[in-house]
């Protein structure tokens, strides 16, 4: 018999869990756990990016911008207004989607590269204001000062402390995407993402679907903000730019559109891409330039399209031996 | 608070003539494939930064701009021939992030091969300003704006009276129709790479003396050519050419009257409410969406 769908998902949920916080083990010293740790956070914006990009087929080329807003709003709730951690996180990720909520009324209108070109440059706009806006932000040389995560009396102050706490976002992040995809209001978006018109003709309000995924995205993506400025106690408006923002949709379409797994696999593959091309040196930026379109152009449907076909493959070879 | 206007308006018309061109690639290669080349701000970057090779290899500034450009074109057809063609069936999303990724090896290229500096190429014909209208104009701003007229009616005239150009545009409107009368759509594609190249490599060369050169330039040069395109109705070169003429008079003219910091704002949040009002652009026509 099969087990309601809510529940498998929830087991694959816990069993990425589970292998989330096992490879810490792996990992050869606390560098490497930093590097997983901003991995686990690129990861959660990717899977709500993908919600909208490969669900919904609406593209974002200013995502980063909701991440900035996170991470800045908790930033000066923590420590201007002398709010405690909880409530500057809170603040941060409603302050995101209201951001987002107030955007996509006008810009969701817009189809294809216009809406492109909206939400670039919306985020281009934003990086502005956190570059020139020097008495709240900071400027370009960055805000520093934020609290280290602390939540019920703990404080998260080694990186395995902290890597936990972002394993267990994750997870639950892979969670909600997966069981929303398989909910009524997942089978519209797909709906829409194919065409529009037949979408409306089903009853399905299309400006408000749309309007629920950008908003669910750049909250996600606040929350990632929220947690990376607790993170590491400094942010600057270079890591919340334009350049950002394409990375994370590049890390969708790496990863495969419309898998929540690909999103994951996405992020921390071109996380810990400049990583492992340290000894390169010089020329690390060609090689991964290089990887980037290798990837694309052997792997079309990226790395989770690339995966299930290995494993067919696997499967139809082993059949034909058993015969 | 009038007193700047012309200043504005001249230095504004000059760097929006430049996004106009930049534009204008945007417009070639999307018309003849149906994808936005992110690595066309790259094109940019290398006109201007092989022209100042070009130069200190010992060719004189003129023909060190020539061949910067044809280098460019080349390197714009291999580009294609290299990494887009293999991709053909692929959703065309797919392509532009190989165009991400051939930015991102063109800039690292460049780096590597020009190192990290900022430097200028020498002005065409000198620096002395011309004093008229109450504006200094730089004898450059009139070099960018001829050689973006010239390019343009240029343009005209390969699409109006050459068979080439003829193709290219059948390619533009039907690539089915155009493939089943003879016209080889993989060669246009080609050919747009290589022109788009061009135009870009020239807009990089022509605007080289006037704001400086690096090899990190391309990123905000090809965001700027986009909204450009966007802003005249994407797939209308002449449209793109005077939505890079709007963006620069408007990015001047907040710069002068606003904030310098935020001048790129300024044009962006105009650029945007004009989206909201008019979501095809200002010469774009509405699409038909088909069930």
């Amino acid at each position: 018999m099969k087990r309601p769908l809510a529940g498998q998902n929830a087991i694959r949920a816990l069993l990425f869990l589970v292998a989330l916080l096992v490879a810490p083990l792996a990992l050869p010293n606390e560098y490497y756990l930093s590097i997983a740790i901003l991995g686990c956070l690129n990861a959660v914006i990717a899977v709500g990016l993908n919600l909208l990009l490969g669900y919904a087929g609406q593209i974002s080329l200013g995502h980063a911008a909701f991440y900035g807003i996170g991470a800045y709003a908790t930033a000066l709730c923590t420590t201007r207004l002398g709010l405690p951690i909880p409530a500057g996180m809170v603040i941060g990720v409603a302050l995101a989607a209201a951001v987002a909520w107030i955007v996509a009324v006008p810009t969701l209108k817009l189809k294809g590269h216009y809406l492109a070109m909206a939400t670039l440059g919306f985020g281009i706009i934003v990086s502005i204001v956190f570059n020139e806006a020097v008495d709240i932000t900071g400027g370009p040389s960055g805000y520093v000062g934020i609290p280290r995560l602390a939540l019920l009396g703990h404080e998260f102050d080694t990186d395995r402390g902290y890597y936990n706490v972002v394993a267990v976002v994750l997870a639950a992040v892979v969670l909600l995407a997966l069981n929303l995809m398989k909910s009524r209001t997942g089978r519209a978006l797909r709906a829409l993402h194919v065409s529009e018109k037949a979408a409306q003709s089903l009853g399905i309000d299309i400006a408000a679907h749309k309007r629920f995924v950008f908003v669910l995205s750049a909250a996600l993506a606040g929350l990632a903000g929220v947690l990376y400025a607790h993170y590491l106690g400094f942010i600057a408006p270079a890591s919340f730019g334009f350049s950002f923002s394409i990375q994370l949709v590049v890390m969708v379409i790496l990863g495969g559109m419309a898998s929540v797994w690909g999103s994951v696999a996405g992020a921390l593959f071109l996380t810990a891409l400049p990583e492992a091309l340290r000894d390169f040196e010089n020329i690390d930026i060609l090689v991964y330039g290089a990887i980037l379109v290798a990837t694309i152009l052997f792997l079309p449907d990226g790395l989770a399209g690339g995966c299930t076909r290995l494993f067919r493959k696997f499967r139809r070879t082993e059949a034909s031996h058993a015969r | 608070m009038l007193s700047g206007a012309p200043q504005y308006l001249v230095s504004g018309l000059t760097q929006g003539a430049a996004y106009g061109l930049i534009g204008l690639g945007f417009t070639m290669i999307f018309n003849t494939t149906g994808i936005i080349n992110f690595a066309q701000g790259e094109f940019v970057m290398l006109g201007g930064m092989l022209a100042v090779w070009f130069l200190g290899a010992g060719l004189p500034l003129l023909l060190a701009v020539l061949a910067a450009c044809l280098v460019t074109a080349v390197a714009g057809a291999l580009m294609e021939r290299l990494a887009i063609r293999p991709l053909a069936g692929a959703p065309a999303i797919n392509a532009v992030i190989i165009t991400i990724g051939v930015s991102i090896l063109l800039r690292g290229g460049a780096m590597l091969a020009f190192g990290k500096d900022t430097v200028a190429l020498p002005a065409f014909s000198g620096v002395t300003p011309i004093l008229t209208l109450g504006a200094a104009i730089q004898p450059q701003s009139l070099w960018v704006l001829a050689v973006t007229l010239a390019l343009l009616a240029g343009l005209r005239l390969f699409f109006a009276a050459t068979i080439q150009g003829k193709a290219m545009l059948a390619c533009a409107c039907q690539q089915k129709a155009a493939s089943l009368v003879g016209i080889s759509v993989a060669r246009m594609a080609l050919l747009s790479f290589g022109i788009s190249g061009l135009i870009g490599a020239v807009a990089g060369a022509i605007l080289a003396p006037i704001t400086m050169t690096s090899f990190d330039v391309g990123t905000m040069l090809g965001v700027k050519g986009f909204a450009a395109c966007i802003l005249g109705g994407l797939g209308n070169p002449f449209g793109a050419a005077a939505g890079g003429l709007v963006l620069g008079v408007l990015e001047s003219f907040g710069a002068g009257y606003v904030a310098s910091g935020y001048k790129d704002a300024f044009a962006f949040i105009v650029l945007l409410l004009l989206l909201f009002v008019k979501p095809s652009g200002l010469f774009g026509k509405a699409g038909v969406e088909r069930v």
